[in-house]
C-alpha cells in the first residue's frame, strides 16, 4: 500500500500528533506551519482517491472487520472531512495572531491550540471510522474537546454554559453507548457494512437505534435538545466559536446520516421520519424566532445555527424511510448534505468575522457592526456573502441545497416541508438584516485596527460557500460515490 | 463566439463592479473611466448584437449546476430590447451620478453596487430558464438594496427594511410558484415551453398567481407596490435607473416571459387568467394616477406614476393580440425614457434649487429652461400626447383590446391618460406660469453640462421614439419583430 492510500491515517494522526506536541511544546506557529499544508495535502490525496476509484477502506493493521479497526470513506465522509479541512484552516489562521504569541503567555493561549487540533483529529476520526465503537471514541473526544473549548474564558457565564453542554452531551453518550451496547448483543458486530446485513428490524435493533438517535440528536442540539447550543457557542473565543458552530454538529449528524441510511435504512418508519422531520422543522421556526430577538451579535448567529441545522433533520420525511426509493430522493439527501456543508463554511465565517468586529469594538452588543461598511468593509462583505448562504438565496451553496430540498418537497406531494423552508428563509432574512443593515449606518465609533489579511481570510470561506452554489455539480456528484441508494439523477 | 457573446456583455458590468469595490475612494478618474468604460463597451456590443440579431442569429451559453439546474443565457430578440434600453440608459446614468454625486463619500461602494444592479438586469434579460431568472431577479434585489440605504440615516435603513420586506417576500412566492411548476415538468426553458397540458387546470392558475403574484411585487401591481414610494429616499440616480427602469421592468419583463414564453398566451387565456390579469393591471393603472394626484412631493408624485404606468406593460401582455403585445412591450422602452427624463429633472431640480414639494416648483420654466423643457417632454409623453413616444404606446394597446375583443381597455386608456393629464398639467403650469417662487428665484444655473445632458439625451430619445417609429430599428420596429417571431414560430 502507498503512502498516498495510506491518507485517511495520517488524517487523523497529523492532528493528534500536533495536539500532542502543542502541550510539550508550545509553538503554535511552527504548527500550524508544519501541519496545516500537510493536512491539505492529505485531503486532496484521499479527494482524489475517492473521486478517482470509489470509496476506500483501510484494515489497520491488516486485521479485517469485525476484529480490526476499519477506516472508510466514501463520498459524503470525503467531501466532510474536506469541509473540515478547509474551515479549520482558516480558522487557525485566523487564531494565530490572537492565540498564538509566546511572549503573552496565557492560559488560553496555552490550551487553545492542543484543544483545536484534538477537535480537528476527531472529527477527521468521526468522518472515517467504520463502526459504531470507534465512533463512540470520537465523539468522547470531541466532546471533550468541546467542553474545554466552551469554558476556555473561565468566566463564570461561559462555565455555565459548559456545564450545560456536559449534561446534554454526557446525556447523548450514555444514550449512544447503551444503544451500541444492544446492538452489539442482538448481532456480535459493530462494523457499519456488516450490522446493515445483519439487522432486519427486530426490537433490540430497534431500541437501540432510538437511544443511538437520541443521543446524537443531544449532540447535534436538534429542537428541543437546542438549549445548551447558544450559550456555549455565543462564549466561546470566536475560533473556537467558529468550530463549534460549522464543524461539531456536523460529525454527529453525519453519524445519524449513516446509521440510518446505511445501517438501517428499513427501519425508518413513516411515523419516524415525519416526527424527526416535525423536530427539524420546530429547529428551524423556533431557533430563527430567537436569533431575531438576540440584542447580541454572537448570540444571534448562534441562534442562527440552531435554524440552520433543522434544514438537515429535512433530510428523513424528504429522502428517507419510503421515500428513499423514489426518483426525488436522491435530490433531497444531497441538498440536505450540501446544506450541510455550505452551512460549515459560512457560519465559520460568519462566527470568524464576528469575532473581528468584537475584537475591534471591544464588545458583542449588535452596534458594534455601526458602520461597519466604512469602517471595515472586508469584514462586512464577509458578513453579507455568509448571509446569502444561510438565507438560501442565488447563486450560493444554501441556494441549491434549498432548491433540492425544495424540488423533492414538491415532487413528493410534502408541500408543508416546502412551506417551512421557504418561510426559514423569510426569518433568516430577517434576523441577518439585523446585522446587515445597521453596517450602512453613517454613525460609527473610533475603533481598534484589525489588518486586511485577517479580515480577507474569512472572506474566503464566505466565498468557497457561495462558489460552492455555483459549482456544485462536481459536489453534486462527489456525493453520490458511494452512497447506498443509487443516485437517480434528480429530477429530469 | 455564441458562447462568448453572452458572458462578455456581462463582464462590461462585473469587471468595473468588482474593480471598483477595490478602488481606494480617491482614484476618481480611474473610478470613472472604468464605469464609462464598461458602458461604452457594453453599448458597442449590443449594437452589434442588434444586428446580428435582426438577422435571426440567437446566442447562447449555459452551466449546468445540480442536476436539472441549468443557467442558460440566451440572447434572442426580446431580450435585446431590454438590455439595449438598460445599456443607453446606463451609459447616461453614469454621466449623470458622476456629475451629481461630485465629492461625496462612500463612491467606490456606490458605483461598485450600481454596476453589481446593470449585471443583474442584463442577466434577467438574457435569462433562457426561470431558475436563471430567478437567480439575477435576487441579485438584483440584494444589489439594490445598499443604494437604497446608501444615504445611511435611520430614514434610508427604514425605507430598506420596507424595500427588502417587500421584495424578499415576493421572491419566496415566486420561487415557490417556480419550484412547483419545475417539480412538475423539469427545466422550464422560455425557448422549449414546457408541455402542461396534462396538469390540472386548478394546479395551473395557482402556479400561475404564484408567479406573477411573486413578480408582481416588483412590478409594483397593486397592493404590492407599498416599497416603490418608500424607496424614494435613495439619491436620484438610484431612483432614476433603478425604480423607473431596472427594477420595475424585470417585474414587468418576467411577467412577460412567464404569460408568453413558460405558459404561452393560448394557455394563460384557455386556463382564464388573461381577463383577471388585466383586471389587476387596470386597476393598479388607475389606482396609482389617484395615488398621484394626492402628492405634494416631486419624488413621490413619479414614484406613484411609475406604479400607474408600468401596468401598461402587464396589460399589453394580457391581451390576446399582437397589437396588444406591441403595445406593452414598446412602452417597456418609452415609459423607461421617459420616466427617466422625469427622474433626472427631479435630481437637478433638487440638487439646483433645492425642490422637493411640487409646489416649490413656481416658476422655474424661465430659470431652469433647459431642464423644465426635459422635464415637460417627459411629462407630456407620459399623458400620450402625440407625436411623442407615450402616444405609440397607447395606440398600439388601444387596437390590441380592440382586436382581443376586449373594448373596455379603451376605457381604462382613455380615463388613464385623463388621470396623467389631472397630475401632470398642474405640476407644468406651476413651472411654467406661475410668479417665480422662492426656489425658483434661488436656482442656481443648470450645470455642469453631465448633469443636465442626460435628461436632454433621454427627452429627444422619447420625442424620436414617437416620431420615428415606423424605422426598423425604433422600439416600434423592433417589437414588431419580437411579436412576429413570438405568434409564427
Amino acid at each position: 500500500m502507498t503512502t498516498l492510500g495510506l491518507a485517511p491515517v495520517f488524517l487523523i494522526i497529523v492532528p493528534l500528533t500536533a495536539a500532542f506536541l502543542a502541550v510539550v511544546a508550545p509553538w503554535p506557529r511552527v504548527l500550524v506551519i508544519g501541519a496545516v499544508p500537510l493536512m491539505l495535502a492529505l485531503t486532496v490525496a484521499l479527494v482524489m482517491s475517492v473521486w478517482r476509484d470509489g470509496p476506500i477502506s483501510i484494515a489497520i493493521g491488516g486485521w479485517q472487520a469485525p476484529l480490526g479497526i476499519e477506516l472508510a470513506a466514501g463520498g459524503l465522509a470525503a467531501s466532510f472531512l474536506a469541509t473540515t479541512t478547509v474551515v479549520m484552516t482558516i480558522i487557525v489562521l485566523v487564531a494565530l495572531p490572537a492565540f498564538g504569541n509566546r511572549h503573552g503567555e496565557t492560559r488560553t493561549g496555552w490550551a487553545f491550540w492542543p484543544l483545536a487540533f484534538m477537535m480537528w483529529a476527531a472529527l477527521n476520526a468521526v468522518f472515517l471510522s467504520g463502526d459504531l465503537f470507534n465512533i463512540y471514541v470520537a465523539i468522547e473526544f470531541l466532546t471533550l474537546a468541546t467542553l474545554a473549548l466552551v469554558a476556555l474564558e473561565g468566566k463564570a457565564g461561559t462555565i455555565e454554559a459548559a456545564m450545560r453542554y456536559a449534561i446534554f452531551a454526557l446525556f447523548g453518550s450514555l444514550a449512544y453507548l447503551l444503544g451500541v451496547v444492544l446492538l452489539y448483543a442482538a448481532h456480535g458486530t459493530l462494523d457499519l457494512d456488516l450490522l446493515a446485513a445483519a439487522t432486519k428490524g427486530d426490537s433490540a435493533s430497534l431500541v437501540g437505534a432510538a437511544l443511538i438517535t437520541a443521543g446524537l440528536a443531544a449532540k447535534t442540539a436538534l429542537f428541543p435538545f437546542h438549549a445548551w447550543l447558544p450559550p456555549a457557542h455565543a462564549g466561546a473565543p470566536a475560533p473556537a466559536s467558529a468550530m463549534l458552530s460549522a464543524l461539531v454538529p456536523k460529525a454527529s449528524f453525519f453519524v445519524l446520516v449513516q446509521f440510518w441510511f446505511v445501517v438501517m435504512p428499513e427501519a425508518a418508519g413513516p411515523l419516524f421520519v415525519q416526527l424527526i422531520g416535525v423536530l427539524g422543522a420546530a429547529a428551524i421556526l423556533y431557533g430563527s424566532l430567537l436569533a431575531i430577538r438576540q440584542t447580541r451579535l454572537k448570540r444571534l448567529i448562534a441562534y442562527s445555527t440552531v435554524a440552520q441545522i433543522g434544514y438537515l433533520f429535512l433530510v428523513f420525511p424528504l429522502a428517507g424511510g419510503d421515500s428513499a426509493a423514489q426518483p426525488w430522493s436522491a435530490g433531497a439527501w444531497t441538498g440536505a448534505m450540501l446544506q450541510a456543508i455550505a452551512h460549515a463554511l459560512a457560519k465559520g465565517a460568519m462566527f470568524l468575522a464576528a469575532g473581528l468586529v468584537v475584537e475591534a469594538a471591544g464588545h458583542d452588543r449588535l452596534s458594534a457592526v455601526h458602520g461597519l461598511a466604512r469602517t471595515m468593509p472586508i469584514t462586512a462583505f464577509t458578513f453579507a456573502l455568509s448571509s446569502v448562504t444561510l438565507m438560501g438565496l442565488p447563486p450560493s451553496g444554501g441556494f441549491v441545497a434549498k432548491y433540492l430540498m425544495l424540488t423533492s418537497a414538491f415532487a413528493s406531494g410534502q408541500i408543508v416541508w416546502a412551506l417551512v423552508i421557504l418561510t426559514g428563509g423569510l426569518l433568516a432574512a430577517a434576523y441577518l438584516f439585523r446585522v446587515l443593515a445597521p453596517t450602512f449606518l453613517r454613525s460609527a465609533k473610533a475603533r481598534a485596527d484589525i489588518g486586511a489579511v485577517r479580515q480577507a481570510l474569512p472572506l474566503t470561506l464566505a466565498a468557497t460557500s457561495i462558489l460552492l452554489g455555483l459549482l456544485s455539480a462536481q459536489p453534486f456528484e462527489f456525493l453520490q460515490i458511494g452512497r447506498p441508494q443509487a443516485a437517480t439523477g434528480g429530477l429530469q | 463566439m455564441t458562447v462568448a457573446l453572452p458572458l462578455l456583455i456581462l463582464a462590461t458590468a462585473l469587471v468595473p463592479c468588482v474593480l471598483t469595490f477595490f478602488l481606494p475612494e480617491h482614484r476618481i478618474k480611474l473610478r470613472n473611466g472604468l464605469n464609462l468604460g464598461g458602458a461604452l463597451v457594453k453599448l458597442g456590443l449590443v449594437v452589434f448584437l442588434l444586428v446580428e440579431v435582426a438577422r435571426g442569429r440567437v446566442y447562447d451559453a449555459s452551466l449546468e449546476l445540480a442536476p436539472g439546474l441549468v443557467l442558460l443565457l440566451r440572447i434572442d430578440a426580446l431580450a435585446l430590447l431590454f438590455v439595449t434600453l438598460s445599456t443607453m440608459l446606463w451609459l447616461l446614468t453614469t454621466i449623470y451620478a458622476i456629475a451629481y454625486f461630485d465629492g461625496r463619500p462612500n463612491l467606490s461602494r456606490f458605483f461598485g453596487f450600481f454596476s453589481l444592479c446593470v449585471f443583474s438586469t442584463t442577466g434577467i434579460a438574457f435569462s433562457g430558464t426561470l431558475l436563471t431568472f430567478f437567480l439575477f431577479y435576487e441579485l438584483l434585489t440584494l444589489a439594490t438594496w445598499p443604494l437604497v440605504v446608501h444615504k445611511g440615516n435611520a430614514a434610508s435603513i427604514r425605507a430598506g427594511r420596507r424595500y427588502l420586506t417587500y421584495t424578499m417576500l415576493g421572491s419566496a412566492v415566486l420561487f415557490a410558484g417556480i419550484i412547483w411548476l419545475e417539480s412538475l415538468t423539469g427545466p422550464a426553458a422560455f425557448t422549449e415551453p414546457p408541455d402542461l397540458s396534462a396538469i390540472d387546470p386548478w394546479v395551473l392558475r395557482a402556479i400561475f398567481v404564484l408567479l406573477v403574484g411573486g413578480l408582481g411585487v416588483k412590478a409594483a401591481l397593486i397592493g404590492l407596490h407599498g416599497w416603490l414610494p418608500a424607496a424614494m429616499v435613495a439619491p436620484a440616480p438610484v431612483s432614476a435607473l433603478l425604480h423607473a427602469v431596472a427594477v420595475v421592468k424585470a417585474g414587468a419583463f418576467g411577467i412577460v416571459r412567464v404569460v408568453y414564453d413558460v405558459f404561452g398566451i393560448g394557455l394563460v387565456d384557455a386556463i382564464g387568467m388573461t381577463l383577471p390579469l388585466a383586471l389587476v393591471a387596470s386597476a393598479t393603472i388607475f389606482y396609482g394616477s389617484l395615488r398621484a394626484l394626492a402628492q405634494t412631493e416631486v419624488k413621490r408624485l413619479l414614484a406613484y406614476s411609475t406604479v400607474s404606468q408600468v401596468s401598461y406593460i402587464v396589460l399589453g401582455a394580457a391581451l390576446l393580440s399582437p397589437f396588444g403585445t406591441i403595445g406593452g412591450l414598446i412602452h417597456l422602452v418609452h415609459q423607461g425614457l421617459m420616466k427617466i427624463t422625469l427622474f433626472f429633472c427631479a435630481g437637478i431640480f433638487d440638487e439646483r434649487a433645492g425642490v422637493h414639494a411640487i409646489r416649490e416648483l413656481d416658476g422655474m420654466g424661465p430659470k431652469m429652461p433647459v431642464t423644465s423643457v426635459a422635464f415637460s417632454i417627459g411629462a407630456l409623453g407620459m399623458i400620450g400626447l402625440p407625436p411623442l413616444a407615450g402616444f405609440v404606446s397607447k395606440w398600439y394597446l388601444g387596437i390590441g383590446a380592440l382586436d382581443a375583443g376586449q373594448g373596455w381597455v379603451v376605457v381604462v386608456l382613455a380615463g388613464s391618460s385623463l388621470l396623467n393629464a389631472a397630475y401632470f398639467l398642474p405640476v407644468l403650469y406651476r413651472i411654467w406660469f406661475r410668479e417665480a417662487g422662492t426656489n425658483a428665484k434661488n436656482a442656481a444655473r443648470e450645470r455642469p453640462i453631465a448633469l443636465i445632458a442626460p435628461p436632454l439625451v433621454t427627452a429627444a430619445a422619447a420625442l424620436g421614439a414617437g416620431l420615428f417609429a415606423a424605422f426598423a430599428y425604433s422600439p416600434l420596429g423592433w417589437a414588431t419583430l419580437i411579436v412576429e417571431r413570438q405568434y409564427t414560430p
